[in-house]
């Protein structure tokens, strides 16, 4: 294609390539600092191109494909191009991944030790993982964490950080000297700001860490935490994964480890303040 | 070197070859994944080429091909399974086919393919009660519009798609291997008379069949799509059955003739030959054929490798041209007109 971007976010590489020159540019600005896939083999290949040749130049219009293809994903925007480029990147690994259970979560690290945070979309995974990691914490991820089936080791995968809405100037105000994407307005995800993990997260991303609490945060809500049964969190879970039915036996074995070898904790939060300060509490007592 | 080879030409060599991948730069690797991949062959080819040395990104990359194949199979054995009990009680000859059928079979053909929905035929006059039993084994309609259905029932080999409920996986029932509106009209009573038994209460077709069936498949049914594949399929079938009968090529071709599927086979063979140098044999005696390449051959090589490494479809007019073949094979023009003014009406 005629614009190319690779990059390697944790231990999976991808080449995504582009009939237009504005996302790869924001690819090559965003993603500086990480490494190439390894050997310069991408495991996975993203397209962003037209429909028809017109349509790279009148009312531009971007295709989402790649290896893996949803056929009824809808073109978006030139101008939210990045978004697609995210966007297909998340699909790849949602429909390809195997080497890895995914679990729809955010992720950070302490002492090597992981804090997986899940939830529907406007749980606040991405915010909470943000705004943990301007204390001090190690942010592996704001949406796939990767159980690997054969250690019980959670692998990083620190894509930019995808911020909607309100979490956009709560995220700025955490990091106020982070590096951010273009604001992205009225996406159909709603406001979009995409921002680049800090020089930590990028530089530890190889490292892996063990699990040692699951959290399942709501927004919106008076401060409560309340354990969750075995079973539920196991259930829950099978629905936050997007490759748990094709692992098959492994992702079976992978996700009882995880539930049966980690306490799993609803939390209900009001605001980031108070959120901060339950997840600390239930982190010590962990 | 030689000349760089930009279709998926490289990867029907890195199949029928696998030594010949110990060359590729990255670029090369990527593009050879990218188009097995959007050739469904990844799982065969991470199986072919099990072994060889390869940068560790490459290994990593097929063995989760071949862990996604393995799942695949013993899915797709289950579903075959789950068949079989809600057809038990009919009494009536259940065969595999496709890909299903070569795992099931244990042929090498099956060896890292990708199944997608279990495709059965059975007799023609069991088809309703074959319906009624998934219906009561809970596979649900996956078409409701009653155009399609209608469409369907009248004019195609099979039953609309049908998709389980619970397990979410698609069943096509057949009761002949082409739709009733095309030109050629294959002896489906001679493909259940002559299927085999697997002794586990489900069959498959016979070694020659199962190859008309796929020349079938692949040149009188569809725009070859998916036609590397299906030529893939053939190359195995030929290589593994072949070798152990000399006179197999003569009983393919017989059948291939009693199916009214003469042209498509001996096509279709010499395809293979072309692109996987399957090994087929010509024969002088009692009846005369030779797989030399013929003139058109280019055209449908041209279709079948039109594939670049970004995993793209290319040759745009050369993809048309097939597209518009595989209606005019399918039906008769007044009929083809009617067809599609129905379909633009209804948008």
């Amino acid at each position: 294609m005629r614009h190319v971007f690779s990059v390697r976010i944790g231990p999976v590489g991808f080449r995504i390539g582009s009939d237009w020159r504005t996302p790869i540019a924001q690819l090559e600005t965003l993603y500086r600092d990480y490494p190439k896939p390894d050997a310069g083999v991408p495991d996975f290949t993203v397209r962003l191109f037209a429909r028809r040749p017109w349509r790279r130049v009148l009312r531009p219009s971007v295709e989402i494909g790649g290896d893996y293809m949803l056929p009824e994903a809808a073109p978006l925007p030139l101008r939210q191009g990045l978004l697609a480029a995210e966007m297909a990147m998340n699909l790849q690994m949602a429909l390809g991944a195997r080497r890895y259970l995914l679990l729809h979560a955010s992720a950070v690290e302490r002492d090597g030790r992981v804090l997986l945070m899940t939830g529907e979309s406007g749980a606040g995974k991405s915010t909470l993982a943000t705004l943990l990691a301007a204390r001090g914490w190690r942010f592996m991820g704001d949406e796939f964490a990767l159980l690997d089936p054969g250690t019980g080791l959670v692998h990083a995968f620190p894509r930019l950080i995808s911020l909607k809405n309100e979490a956009i100037a709560a995220a700025e105000a955490a990091w106020p000297d982070a590096r951010m994407g273009p604001l992205m307005p009225s996406t159909p995800k709603g406001d979009i700001r995409h921002m680049v993990p800090d020089a930590r997260a990028i530089a530890a991303m190889d490292v892996p860490g063990r699990p040692a609490l699951l959290l399942f945060p709501r927004y919106g809500f008076e401060a409560e935490t309340r354990s969750v049964p075995p079973a539920e969190a196991f259930i829950r879970m099978t629905q936050a994964s997007t490759n748990y039915v094709p692992l098959g036996e492994a992702g079976f074995r992978a996700l009882t480890g995880l539930i049966a070898g980690v306490p799993s904790v609803a939390v209900d939060y009001p605001d980031g303040a108070s959120a901060i300060a339950q997840v600390e509490a239930l982190w010590a007592a962990s | 070197m030689g000349r760089v080879v930009s279709d998926a030409r490289l990867l029907a060599r890195a199949l029928v070859d696998p030594a010949s991948v110990t060359g590729l730069d990255a670029g090369g690797w990527t593009a050879l994944l990218a188009m097995a991949r959007a050739e469904q062959l990844i799982g065969t080819l991470a199986t072919r080429l099990d072994g060889l040395p390869m940068p560790d990104a490459v290994t990593r990359i097929l063995a989760d091909a071949r862990d996604a194949a393995e799942h695949g199979r013993r899915a797709a054995l289950w579903e075959a399974e789950m068949a079989r009990r809600a057809l038990a009680a009919l009494g009536c000859p259940v065969v595999l086919l496709k890909g299903t059928a070569f795992v099931a079979a244990g042929l090498s053909a099956g060896q890292g393919r990708s199944i997608g929905d279990l495709d059965i035929l059975v007799p023609r006059a069991a088809i309703d009660a074959v319906e009624g039993a998934l219906l009561a084994a809970g596979w649900e309609w996956v078409k409701p519009d009653p155009y399609d259905d209608a469409y369907y029932r009248r004019w195609m080999h099979e039953l609309p798609p049908l998709i389980h409920r619970e397990r979410d996986r698609m069943i096509d029932v057949h009761h002949t291997i082409l739709p009733l509106t095309a030109r050629i009209t294959p002896d489906a009573d001679a493909l259940i008379e002559g299927s085999v038994d697997l002794r586990n209460g489900l069959r498959t077709l016979s070694p020659e069949d199962m190859i008309v069936h796929a020349a079938a498949h692949l040149l009188a049914d569809g725009d070859l799509a998916g036609g590397l594949r299906n030529l893939w399929d053939i190359d195995r079938l030929c290589r593994e059955f072949g070798d152990q009968e000399p006179d197999f090529y003569l009983t393919v071709m017989e059948a291939a003739h009693a199916h009214g599927l003469w042209r498509e086979t001996a096509r279709a063979l010499r395809l293979a030959g072309q692109l996987f140098r399957t090994p087929v044999r010509g024969h002088e005696s009692p009846i005369r054929f030779r797989f030399d390449e013929q003139p058109g051959d280019r055209w449908f090589r041209r279709r079948i490798t039109a594939r670049d490494g970004w995993g793209r479809p290319t040759r745009p007019l050369t993809r048309l041209a097939f597209y518009v073949r595989s209606h005019w094979l399918r039906m008769p023009p007044a009929m083809l007109a009617r067809h599609l003014w129905t379909k633009w009406r209804k948008g």
